[in-house]
Formats: structure tokens, sequence, C-alpha cells
């Protein structure tokens, strides 16, 4: 029985999906709040997004339950010795990926490649020469790799592609069947999911999983015998670091703004409705943070982490918890630097809301004021909380790149976008030029960020309906 | 107007001590002056008397926040938060804590104009270019140039700046060989070595930019002015550049201006990447070194920027529209 260990960050981001599925519950019964979301799946770009996301969610959430192996007992130790265990801390993620941990190569290699990127003293037929190592994993099942491997990779990538075709297919009739009902069966179900003549647009969410199942497959398919986004300098699989940043960029999306939450919406909602002094002390607050340039506030407070962490060695049984409990730090600094805008947003709107009959109402009923903020005002500045919660989540996951380049991102030990980009930086000057890295750091971040950006922006467009007439729209000319 | 001005250089005081008490708290209660002497000088065995002599030598030998040997007002003043503020205020930065112990004050300002060589231009090339971009969106609204502008520029924020930073030397560098990799020189040569950053900021920040002033603009179009222009029989050509571009200015005004103080503390990343000798590259130099009393200067100075940056934004609405007036 493995021990499960729970990382801070984890706790966390089970909280947030106890806290999502409360809000999804909530937004159920209120017929407003459903009527704003029901906007949000009609956009096409959102759902999609949204379906991106999830496939981001999923991998993060599988990266996020952490536990340390139970080692096989010592030969000869009593029947009820203790259970010792390992000392690394495996998730679930890499218990999925631990083909490709044993699959480490001992340096560069190209994506698909069968030899290493350098030259190295070889022996062969009792002679030392120079010449491309053959790699110990990656295409190590074929007898002639020169002559076999385009071969089995183009057979290889083709099952992918049907398989992953055939999932795609089953999700199409999935919906299908179960919009059966409400389009008069089966077979006129899909005439009209083909059509796009659903009322929300599934032929936009059916495409998008679609080409997620297509690109996957292959993926799929390839990577017990190959390392399909070649390896980094140490040899490991860039596929894998890929993957494990995910959750960083995840961690770092989510965390940091809900750790802005507290202070932005209370300091927020304090100051728009009592006015006066508490007013002044608030925006005095806020505007003093706000004056200090972001990246110098954030590298001047990391740097101080760094130094307690440093003092305290001692806190920690793994590694990996040292740098888990780094991230979280980093996101706790990112929140309480970071909540001047949404402050701001707050306190503007309180000060109109307090001015209006309801809350009028309610003085004159004699609620008491904490009540008044938190059940009449609080809920009526939710949306703005929402719009900026998406919209800084892709500020954030870019912003993180930038952090770790400076030096007070994430801990250099932890897979992140930021720490391949900044190796990438090296590798790219190298002849030849090791560009998988950079690629892969390049397509997994720009596809989550714009998913991203799309859903938030299809979030701001329902939710304000200011926003929506910015929505760039081509019109029809009259036939 | 003077009144106006007065007021604010008085709130921006209060605040610069705001911010100077914040960073001394934060830097001096985790890491104490010990702590300092101990990291800068080094080694395994730093015995109790070499760090009193590094102390003496920087002036970190006094009590932190109060003195109780001294009396009356110099309980307060012979400490090291009295006397590291108050040389903050008369900006006198000091040496830097570490070996070298550069004099940073020296340092910001011969770091200074290069700085602003490639932060100036690019701030002016940004706000042309931005602008001029969403003009052509907003010109060609609800046609397809508007529609895919839109999903260029969606396309274009979702990708960091280090990207396109790491492509565009690989390109421009390596590939084409057009302009040196990095480094800096002065006078005319400095063009070659600053006109990749310049572009390469420019591209990065141009889809933020440009979508944020489409929407400005597109506000500013749906209103009544706007319609009697139109009414009148004005091209739309007139329209948009005498009528919408003059009004959407304030908006556009507050978002450029945001960015003032950056302008001179120079975009750290791209100065640290180009390996142009400005004030980005000394914090980042800085950082990566735990020189606690730069960091300290260059939080002071962004801070002073910033306020500064305030007052100018303040004048310039009053330039762009007479209506406004500051009191």
């Amino acid at each position: 029985m493995p021990k499960f260990v729970f990382l801070w960050t984890d706790v966390v981001l089970y909280l947030l999906i106890v806290a999502l599925a409360g809000y999804a519950w909530q937004v159920r019964r209120n017929a407003n709040q459903r009527a704003n979301w029901y906007k949000v799946l009609r956009d096409p770009a959102a759902l999609s997004a949204a379906i991106v996301m999830l496939l981001f969610g999923a991998v993060t959430l599988l990266d996020s339950v952490h536990f340390r192996r139970a080692l096989p007992p010592a030969p000869g130790a009593a029947a009820d010795a203790p259970v010792f265990y390992s000392t690394t801390t495996d998730s679930l993620l890499d218990l999925m990926l631990a083909r490709q941990y044993l699959m480490r190569e001992t340096g560069y290699s190209e994506p698909l490649a069968y030899l290493g990127l350098n030259k190295e003293p070889l022996e062969r037929d009792g002679q030392a020469v120079r010449d491309f190592p053959r790699l110990q994993h990656g295409g190590a099942h074929l007898a002639d790799p020169a002559r076999q491997r385009w071969p089995d990779i183009v057979a290889r990538t083709a099952s992918g592609i049907a398989i992953g075709l055939l999932v795609a297919a089953a999700f199409a009739l999935l919906a299908a069947a179960l919009l059966a009902r409400g389009h008069g069966g089966l077979r006129s179900a899909l005439r009209d999911l083909v059509a796009d003549r659903t009322d929300v647009p599934w032929r936009a969410a059916l495409l998008t999983l679609a080409v997620a199942c297509v690109l996957i497959g292959p993926v799929v398919a390839l990577m017990g015998h190959y390392h399909v986004l070649g390896t980094d300098r140490t040899g490991n699989d860039v596929l894998v670091q890929a993957l494990k940043s995910v959750r960083t960029a995840f961690v770092i999306g989510t965390l940091a703004t809900i750790a802005t939450l507290p202070f932005a919406v209370v300091l927020g909602v304090l100051a728009g409705y009592f006015k006066g002094w508490v007013d002044e002390v608030i925006q005095y607050l806020y505007t003093t943070l706000s004056s200090v340039p972001n990246v110098l506030l954030i590298a001047a407070c990391v740097l101080m982490v760094q130094v307690f962490l440093d003092k305290n060695p001692d806190m920690f049984e793994t590694g990996l918890e040292r740098s888990d409990l780094k991230i979280f730090l980093l996101c706790v600094i990112l929140g309480v630097t970071g909540w001047a805008t949404l402050c701001r947003l707050v306190r503007a709107e309180t000060l109109k809301l307090r001015e209006l009959e309801f809350v009028q109402a309610a003085t004159a009923f004699g609620v008491g004021d904490a009540r008044i903020m938190a059940r009449h005002i609080a809920p009526n500045v939710m949306h703005l909380v929402l719009i900026t919660t998406v919209l800084s989540f892709s500020e954030l996951i870019l912003y993180e790149a930038v952090l770790t380049y400076v030096g007070v991102g994430v801990d250099p030990s932890m897979n992140s976008f930021g720490g391949m980009i900044n190796l990438a930086r090296s590798e790219m000057s190298r002849d030849p030029v090791v560009w998988w890295s950079f690629a892969a750091a390049f397509g997994f971040m720009v596809t989550l960020v714009l998913a991203a950006n799309l859903f938030a922006d299809g979030v701001r467009d329902a939710f304000d309906p200011r926003a929506r007439s910015f929505r760039p729209r081509v019109l029809r000319k009259p036939a | 107007m003077w009144n106006y001005l007065i007021r604010r250089l008085g709130y921006g005081v209060l605040i610069l001590i705001g911010v100077n008490l914040f960073t001394f708290i934060l830097f001096f209660t985790v890491n104490t002056p010990d702590d300092m002497a101990r990291l800068n000088i080094g080694g395994k065995r730093v015995t109790q008397d070499q760090i009193e002599k590094w102390k003496a030598e920087r002036g970190y030998d006094k009590p932190l926040y109060w003195n109780v040997k001294e009396e009356g007002a110099a309980k307060l003043t012979e400490t090291i938060v009295w006397e590291r503020s108050v040389s903050l205020f008369a900006l006198e930065f000091g040496r830097s804590d570490a070996r070298a112990a550069v004099d940073i004050g020296h340092e910001i300002q011969s770091r200074m104009w290069v700085s602003l060589q490639l932060a100036l231009p690019l701030f002016i090339l940004q706000v042309i270019a931005s602008t001029a971009f969403a003009l052509l969106l907003v010109f060609f609204r609800h046609s397809r140039i508007d529609f895919w502008g839109v999903v260029l520029c969606v396309l274009m924020l979702s990708i960091s700046a280090l990207f396109y930073i790491i492509v565009g030397q690989f390109l421009f560098s390596r590939l084409f060989k057009l302009v040196p990799i990095n480094g800096y020189a002065g006078g005319l040569d400095a063009v070659k070595f600053l006109i990749l950053p310049i572009v390469l900021s420019l591209l990065s920040r141009l889809g933020t930019e440009a979508r944020l002033y489409r929407a400005m603009f597109l506000e500013e179009i749906g209103k009544d002015y706007v319609r009697t222009a139109r009414a009148k029989g004005l091209a739309e050509s007139i329209v948009l550049f005498r009528h919408v571009l003059r009004n959407a200015l304030i908006p556009i005004i507050t978002s450029a201006g945001s960015y003032l103080p950056y302008v001179f503390l120079g975009s750290l990343v791209f100065e640290s990447f180009f390996g142009i000798p400005g004030l980005g590259a000394f914090v980042i130099e800085a950082i990566g070194g735990q020189d606690f009393a730069i960091v300290r200067a260059m939080v002071f100075l962004g801070a002073l920027l910033y306020i500064a940056s305030y007052v100018v934004i303040d004048v310039a609405y009053t330039w762009a529209d007479p209506r406004i007036r500051l009191s």
C-alpha cells in the first residue's frame, strides 16, 4: 500500500475542485447565472477552448495525486516490521509515464531518432571510430533501423490516427445519442450535428475533440518505442517534461489568482461600502503596492522566501516537498502583490451598488453592515471576480516564464515552461540546433494560453454586456 | 492646477514612505544584517569579528528600528531604517552589498541613458504602431480583415515574449546574420544593437495593445457625435482620424502611461537577453547575486517614476481634452 503524500498545491487544487463543484451547483439553481453560462457554451470558440482546457486540467489532476511507493520488505525481516517508503514521490501521471522514465538516454537526440545527436567514440568490429551512437531505447526494437524506421513510424502513426478517429467517432455517436430525444431520433440528430443545427455548437466541440484524438493517438502509439519530442541534455524525454510542466502552469494560473481574491474582494467591498477613512487607507495600500514595478516587488519577496527556506532546510522530507512549498509561496506572493487591479474594480462597483434601492431598503430594515456586504453587495460583484480570474489565468502562465527566466520563478528542479525556455535559449545557439525542447514548450504553452484566452473572452462576453459589442463579426451582405 | 499638482506630489511622498518601509521590513526582518554579512563575506567559517567589521563598513552596525541606547529623537534617527530611508529620499543610493561594492547612484546614472535609448523609441513606436493597427481594424470593421486581425491579435498575445526573443535572435542574428546577437556599443553603433530588441518588443506587445485600442475606438464610434459627423457627409477616414482618434486619446494615454515607468527601468527581460547594459539588466544581475541594496534602490526608483508618470499622465489629459481641469 503506497503512502499518499498531500502536497500544499495538491490540497489547494482539490479544494478548488470542490469549490468549482459547489459553484456549478449554485449556477444550476440560479436562472440568471445559468443563462450567462449558457451563453458561454453557445460560443463555439469558448466551448472548444473549454474542452482543450479540460484536457490540460485532466493532466494536471493526474499529476496532483502524489504517493510514495512502499519498498519491498528486507529479506528476513519480521512480518510486522514497519514498511519503508521510497524517497521519491510519484504521481499518477508518473505511473502512466513509467515507461518513458525507464527510456532515459544519455544525451540529446532528435524527435523520433534512433541515433544520438553528437558523435561519440565507439568500438565497431574491434576498431575505435567516432560515430553517432545508437540510442539505448529510441527505436531499439528495430533490427535494421536505417531502413525500417520510417515504415515503422508511418505504420504506428497511421494506426494511432485510426484509433484516434475511432474514439472521435465514438464521441460523436455519444453526443448524437444524447441529443436524439430533442432532435427526433438518432439519425436526424447526427444530421443536425453535421450541419451545426444544434443549440449548443456541438460540432465545434466534437471537431476539437477529434483534432485532439488525432494528435494524441499517434503520440501514444509512438511513445513506447521512440522519443516523440526528442530528449534533452541529460537524455530525459522532452514530452514528459512538457506534460509535467502543464501542472506547474495550471497551479500558477489558478492559485495565484485565487490568492488575490480575499484581499481584493474584502478590501474592495469595505472601501466602497464605508467610504471615508477606510476608503482612504485601502486606496493608499493598493496605490503603494502598485507603484512598485511588479517584477521587482515579486523578486524582492521571492528572494526573502529563498532566504527563509535556506535557513530552515529540515522542514521538508523530500526535494519535491521543498519545491512544492516554493511554488505555493510564489503563488501567495503573486496574490499578495497582485490584488490592486481587482480591488480597484470591486471598489468602484461597490460605490455604485451601495446607492441602489435594494441596499437602501436593507439599511432601512435595520440589516447590519456586515450582513449587507455579505448578502447584498458581495454576490453582485462576483461577475467582476469571475471575469478577472479567467482573464488573469493566461497572463500568469506567461508571467511564470518571465519570472523563471529572471531567476525568481519556480524551483529549477521542477518542470516548468519557463525552465524549458530558459534551457532552450542556449540550446538554440548550439550546432546542430537543438530545437525540439523549444518547439515542445512553444506548442504546449501557446495551446494552453490560447485556449485560456479564448475561454476568457467567451466568459467576458457573456458576463459583461459591454464587452460583447467589441467582438469582431463579419456582417453578411443581404442577398 | 498647481494646487492639484502639489497635492498629488504630497501624496506621492506618502506613498514613497510606504514603499520604503515595506521593502525595509521585508528585507531586514527576514534577512538580518548578520545574515547579509555572512552571505557576502562567504566562506565556511565566518567569525563574529568579521561580521562586525563588515557591518561597520557598510553602516549596518546600528539597531534596526529603535535605538535604546540613545536619548530623545536620536532613539529614532540613530537606526538603520532612518539612515537608509533618509538617504534614499535624498537620492543617495549608497554602495551595493556585494564584495565589489559599486556605487549604485553612479551605476544608475550611467545605465539610465542606455535604457532610455532602448525604451524611448520603443515607447513611441509602440503607441504609433498599436494605434495604427487598431485604426486599420476599426476602419474595416465587420469585415474579414477585422475578424482575422483580431484573431491575429489573440494569437500574438498568447505567445510569450521569450519566444519572440529566441526566434528573433535565431532568425535575424544567427541565420541571416543581419545584426549582432547581443552586446552594446555607444554612439551610432548602438542602432544595430538596439533595432532587433525594439522590433521584437514591439511585436510581443502589439497583440495586447492593438486589441485594447480597438475596443476603445469601437466604444467611441458608437457615440452620437460620430453619427453627426457622418450625417454631415464626412468621409469615414476623416471621421476616424479627426474625431474618433482625438476622443479615444484619453484611454490611450491612460493605457500607454501606465507603461511609462518601465520606459526608464528598461524592459528587464529584453535588456538581459540582448546584453544591453541598462537598468533592467542591472536589476536582474542584482537579483541573481542577491544584492539587496541594489534591489531596494531600484524598488524606490521604480516607485518614484510611477508617481512621476502619473503626474505626467494627468497633465497629458488636460492637453488631450481641454475640458478636463485638474482640481
